[in-house]
Formats: structure tokens, C-alpha cells, sequence
């Protein structure tokens, strides 16, 4: 069980150092050059690399140069915050009313960084070494990224749905058609400002049960309980109580 | 002959043609076949568009879409409380093993830990799920054959394991039983003992299984040989699981991923097999679920004693971060990409399913086949609808 927890990690001094993975980092940059923008290894755990946009597809055939022939899959994320879905029912903590300088709402982006609202993501894995890295890359006001088809033929179904559930387009995929959705359907789902019509109708009452119940109703309920099982026991639990 | 008329003459020309046009060979052009969406070979409602030559399958494409559930979008209104009970749909022959690897990369973003007792339930009932999915495989597959008796010892058989996962979560396909930090509950009393039955049910299953189907002529001829996937194809594909076994690759989560499922304190073995045909990926997953009725076995005699709960806040709050989780799920490699902004819930799941990777081979596999091994090699890729559509 390899698995850090912040305990161990407060009484281990020297940060622990992953070889394999920072060696990973290390020949895709010598691979890709100036293509690899950033990265991130968590010890142990896992490897981000964010690669330049049109460097995506040369990431792949990197990559699966190195070993990492076992294809995961290709995704993307939407980072904008949006008011739609989770944020819809509430009025505190909204991160929708937080904005930078220039008056728009910031992205934040997770590991390995970047700068564009949507992000693609891919996963290849290693079996000689037997872990995974991901690859990022930002994608631009073009909405455009390389396909990866031609380097791992499973990509073909994945930046399809990327295609209809983001509005990605991927260039030089042989045939981007509809994958789930019907053909002719209107907007990206996935994408952060796409409405949850479901939750416009019916608001979620999801959000209620976990709060505490408050005090005055604690009382009552515990109250009509007791009730309901002394008309069950027929006044047995008032002799219970007493002893 | 001379014509009398025209109205003989006409005809005399068209027998003509008509002998003719037995002579040379047919224009046939190419016919569509839909198979599905509702084909039983299916398991749901995925279609096929196969293209034929004759009796040739030219380009076969599958179409689904038909049960798209959108379960990435609906979590991201949810709270990772809410999580487990919509993954539970997604192979739903198999429900609990959904649920780990979320609750696995929750837990790896907000480093907590289950405790060990937790870790080995979770394993068992891992491997419960395993053999409770792939059994009904096991007889399924005869049924793709043309032989029906396998399929009804498969579901007689498959119940017992269903009654153990019932007596410890309470629900026979939907446990919902997986929480972060640990377990909704402990086993119950007298359970252990049962399920050691039950293991011994499914080994005789086993037993049964490969004295109908493995040996029997009829199966081998249709299976040998028929839908070979090589090992690098496999792996362009991502194909995962009992089907990458079966192509030879020496792979396996559990044993190569270092995880907090305690696979490593059991003895037990990685079965693969050359041939990559669609007896192989039988024979795999009949090996696989003999072994994992040992791994229970082995796993029911060590569990620790201890609190199956970690000390987590009532209101789970996933710090900022990101991971990815995969395990070995009966169907092969399973993956939640989980991006967390501190939130209730998480703020994107990518939902990596191992049978929408499995199934984009057949594109590929198809080019070639014959019509009614169409249905074999599906059958034998074994696939669950709501893994591809999610």
C-alpha cells in the first residue's frame, strides 16, 4: 500500500522524489522540446503534462515512443464556473461573481496549469513501467485540436465525443459524427454554461439532507418517535425508561 | 424459331435473358444489415450496421447511444455522497466495483484512508461483483452458440453470489454501499461462513461450465480462431481487461498498480492467453473467476478486525485537486478522472468505461467475418450496454 497520508508526510524531512515519473517528464521534454509547458508529479501517485496546442498530436506519437502504448482515453474540461447546475440554487459561496481585473470571470485550471477555458486530456499508459501520465493542452479561440486517431486508433470514439459533448472540433478525424447523441442535436452538453433542464424544471432537493436537523425539530422528531413506539409496544418502553 | 408476332418475339427475348442471367455470376451489391438494436446478442440496445458482401461482413459499425444517461453531467450536480448510487447503473451486472475506483480517487484527493478492515470488505465485495458479472458470461456465451442450457445454470448459479451481496449491503444489483473514508456497514454475522459455500457453488459452476461449453466441438470450432485481436491492437485500442489477457498481454491492475485494495496480501495468479480468438477471451474470464472464488476465499480467512470508518466530516468537502483511479473491474479497466474545486461535489468526472473501449474495436475485428460469427465475437468481447453509454 503505497498511499501517502498527511501524517507521514508532516514526519518525512526531504520530499519524497518519484524517478520514474520525473524521468518521464524529462525525455518528453527532450522528445517535444519547448513543446512541454508545464508539468506536475505527485510522488507516488501520479504525472500531468500540459503540451503546446499544436504540439498535441507530436505529444502522442512521443509518448508512445517512449512506452506508452496502452491507450486510456481522450477527454476534455470545461473550467468555466458557471451559474448553471451546482451553483443554481445558492446564494452563498458563488464562485460566479468572482472576477479578475478585466471585469470577466477568471479561469482557474487544475495541474500542470493553463491559461484557455477548455482543456483537452488524455490518458496513455505505460505497461513496462506500469503507470500512466496524463497530457493536457489548451485549446484556443479556434475551438481546433489535432486528432489522435491516426496514433492510437481507440481515440477515434473518444474525440468524437469530444467533438459533440464540448464543441471540439478535431482535425484530420476521419469521420466526426454523432456518437451519442442524435444527429442534428443542438448545443454541448458538457459544456459548463449548457443548462440542466431537469434541474430548472424540479429544483434539487438533494442539497437539504445534509445538513444537521435543527434543534428545535430534533426535539420534535425524537418526540413523535417516542410517541409512535410506545403505540407500538403498547406503553412498554415508558416501564423501560423508568428502570 | 420464327415470331409470329411481336407480343412472341418479346417473350422470346426475355427467356432468352432469363437463361442467360443464370450463367453469369449475380450482381449482388452490397446489402446493410442492421443487427439490433433490440438483438439479444446485444445486451441492451446497441446496433450494428454491418455492410455485406454475400455472406461477408465488409465494415461493421456499431451505433449506440441508445441509453445515454449523461451520468458526467449529472454528477456534477450531485455531492460525492449522492455519486455512488448513479456509477452503480453504469455496469450494472456488476454494481459495487462502479463505485470503488470513484470512491478510491475521492479519497486520494482528500488523503484519507479506510481503514484495513474497510480495504478487505471492499476487495471481497469487489470480487463478489466480479464473479457475479462474469459468470453470467460464462453461460451467456452458449447462448451466442445455440446452446441453451448454460445460460439458466449461469443465472441458478449467479443467485447465490447475489444472496451474499444482498445479506451485506441489501441490495441484490444496486449496493450503494461504498462511502469515502470506509464502508456504509459491517458483514453481518455468520456471513463469512456462507459465503465460503457459496465459493464452493461457483467452483462446481465452473467446473460445469468448462465440462458443457470447453470441450465441446461445436463450441471450439466456432470460437477458434474466429475474431483474433494481436496484443499491439488491443493496446491502440485501450482494450482492457479479460479481452487484453486474451491477446497475450501480461497485465493486470490488481496485481500491477499499487492500490489501497489489498490484492497483494493473497495468493493468486494473472491467467492470459496467446491465441487472442474468442475462445481465449473464454477461456480467460472462466480461469478469472475460478481464481477470484480464491481470492475470496484467502481474503474471507485474513480480515482484520478494526473500525470499517475512517474519521471523515459528515459534510464531505473534496479539497482542490485532480485524479485518476482505475481498477480491474470485471469488465476490464474502469477510470474516473476526478477534478475537484473544493466543492460539495466534483466540478468534472470523466468517466473512463472499459466497454465503450472494448467495443470501438469492432470496426476493426469485424472486416472479414462472416454473418453469424458477427454474433460470437460480441458475445465474446462481452460487453454491458450501460458501461458504453453511461
Amino acid at each position: 500500500m503505497v498511499q501517502e497520508t498527511p501524517d507521514t508526510e508532516s514526519d518525512v524531512e526531504p520530499t519524497p522524489i518519484d524517478e520514474a515519473r520525473d524521468n518521464t517528464v524529462a525525455l518528453l521534454s527532450e522528445a517535444l522540446g519547448d513543446g512541454v509547458i508545464e508539468s506536475e508529479v505527485k510522488p507516488g501517485l501520479d504525472v500531468w503534462v500540459r503540451v503546446a496546442t499544436d504540439r498535441w498530436q507530436d505529444s502522442a506519437r512521443a509518448v508512445r515512443a517512449m512506452g506508452f502504448t496502452y491507450f486510456g482515453f481522450v477527454s476534455a474540461i470545461d473550467w468555466m464556473v458557471a451559474a448553471e447546475g451546482r451553483y443554481e440554487n445558492t446564494e452563498f459561496d458563488d464562485p460566479t461573481t468572482e472576477v479578475d481585473s478585466d471585469g470577466e470571470q477568471a479561469i482557474v485550471t487544475g495541474y500542470a496549469g493553463g491559461d484557455t477555458r477548455f482543456q483537452a486530456l488524455a490518458r496513455v499508459h505505460s505497461i513496462a513501467e506500469g503507470f500512466g501520465i496524463t497530457l493536457k493542452c489548451d485549446i484556443g479561440t479556434d475551438m481546433s485540436i489535432d486528432t489522435w486517431s491516426d496514433v492510437f486508433p481507440g481515440a477515434d470514439w473518444h474525440e468524437r465525443e469530444v467533438w459533440e459533448m464540448f464543441g471540439i472540433n478535431i482535425a484530420g478525424h476521419p469521420r466526426l459524427r454523432n456518437i451519442y447523441l442524435p444527429t442534428g442535436f443542438e448545443g454541448h452538453p458538457l459544456r459548463k454554461d449548457f443548462p440542466l433542464l431537469a434541474r430548472e424544471v424540479k429544483p434539487w432537493p438533494g442539497v437539504v439532507d445534509i445538513e444537521d436537523i435543527p434543534e428545535h425539530l430534533q426535539a420534535q422528531l425524537e418526540a413523535e418517535v417516542m410517541a409512535a413506539f410506545e403505540a407500538a409496544n403498547g406503553g412498554a418502553a415508558e416501564t423501560a425508561g423508568g428502570t | 424459331m420464327t415470331a409470329t408476332s411481336d407480343h412472341q418475339q418479346a417473350a422470346y427475348v426475355a427467356g432468352q435473358a432469363a437463361d442467360a442471367r443464370v450463367h453469369v455470376e449475380l450482381q449482388t451489391g452490397d446489402m446493410t444489415l442492421n443487427i439490433g438494436p433490440q438483438h439479444p446478442a446485444t445486451h441492451g440496445t446497441l446496433r450494428i450496421a454491418a455492410q455485406l458482401d454475400g455472406e461477408m461482413v465488409i465494415r461493421a459499425d456499431p451505433i449506440m447511444g441508445y441509453m445515454h444517461r449523461g451520468y458526467e453531467k449529472l454528477v456534477e450536480v450531485r455531492t460525492y455522497t449522492q455519486v455512488t448510487s448513479l456509477v452503480n447503473r453504469i455496469d450494472w451486472m456488476g454494481s459495487f466495483a462502479n463505485e470503488v475506483p470513484f470512491i478510491l480517487a475521492a479519497e486520494q484527493i482528500m488523503e484519507v484512508e479506510a481503514p484495513p478492515r474497510a480495504q478487505w470488505i471492499r476487495t471481497i465485495l469487489f470480487e463478489l461483483s466480479r464473479i457475479a458479472n462474469v459468470s453470467l458470461f460464462l453461460g451467456d456465451m452458449g447462448v451466442q452458440l445455440g446452446a441453451l442450457t448454460p445460460v439458466f445454470f449461469a443465472f441458478r448459479d449467479r443467485e447465490h453470489v447475489l444472496n451474499q451481496i444482498e445479506a451485506i449491503t441489501g441490495g441484490r444489483f444496486h449496493p450503494n454501499f461504498d462511502r469515502i473514508g470506509g464502508l456504509k456497514d459491517d458483514i453481518p454475522k455468520g456471513w463469512i461462513q456462507e459465503t465460503k459455500n457459496c465459493m464452493v457453488k461457483m467452483r462446481q459452476f465452473c467446473d460445469e461450465m468448462e465440462d458443457l461449453l470447453v470441450g465441446n466441438a461445436v463450441f471450439q470450432k466456432r470460437c477458434r480462431g474466429v475474431g483474433v485481436i494481436p496484443a499491439d491492437v488491443a493496446l491502440g485500442y485501450g482494450m482492457s481487461g479479460a479481452n487484453l489477457r486474451a491477446s497475450g498481454v501480461d497485465w493486470d491492475i490488481r496485481r500491477d498498480v499499487p492500490s489501497p485494495l489489498v490484492y497483494n496480501e493473497v495468493d493468486w495468479k494473472v491467467w492470459t492467453h496467446p491465441d487472442g480468438d474468442s475462445f481465449a477471451r473464454y477461456w480467460v474470464r472462466l480461469q478469472e473467476t475460478r481464481e477470484a472464488t480464491h481470492i475470496v476465499d484467502q481474503l474471507l480467512d485474513g480480515i482484520p478486525s478494526g473500525p470499517i470508518m475512517a474519521k471523515v466530516p459528515r459534510i464531505i468537502k473534496v479539497p482542490e485537486g485532480e485524479a485518476y483511479i482505475t481498477t480491474e473491474n470485471p469488465l476490464g479497466e474502469m477510470g474516473y478522472y476526478v477534478v475537484s474545486k473544493g466543492d460539495l461535489g466534483p466540478f468534472r468526472v470523466k468517466i473512463r468505461t472499459p466497454s465503450f473501449n472494448n467495443i470501438s474495436i469492432v470496426p476493426w475485428v469485424m472486416r472479414g467475418v462472416f454473418v453469424p460469427d458477427v454474433i460470437t465475437i460480441l458475445g465474446s468481447l462481452y460487453f454491458i450496454l450501460g458501461d458504453i453509454d453511461r
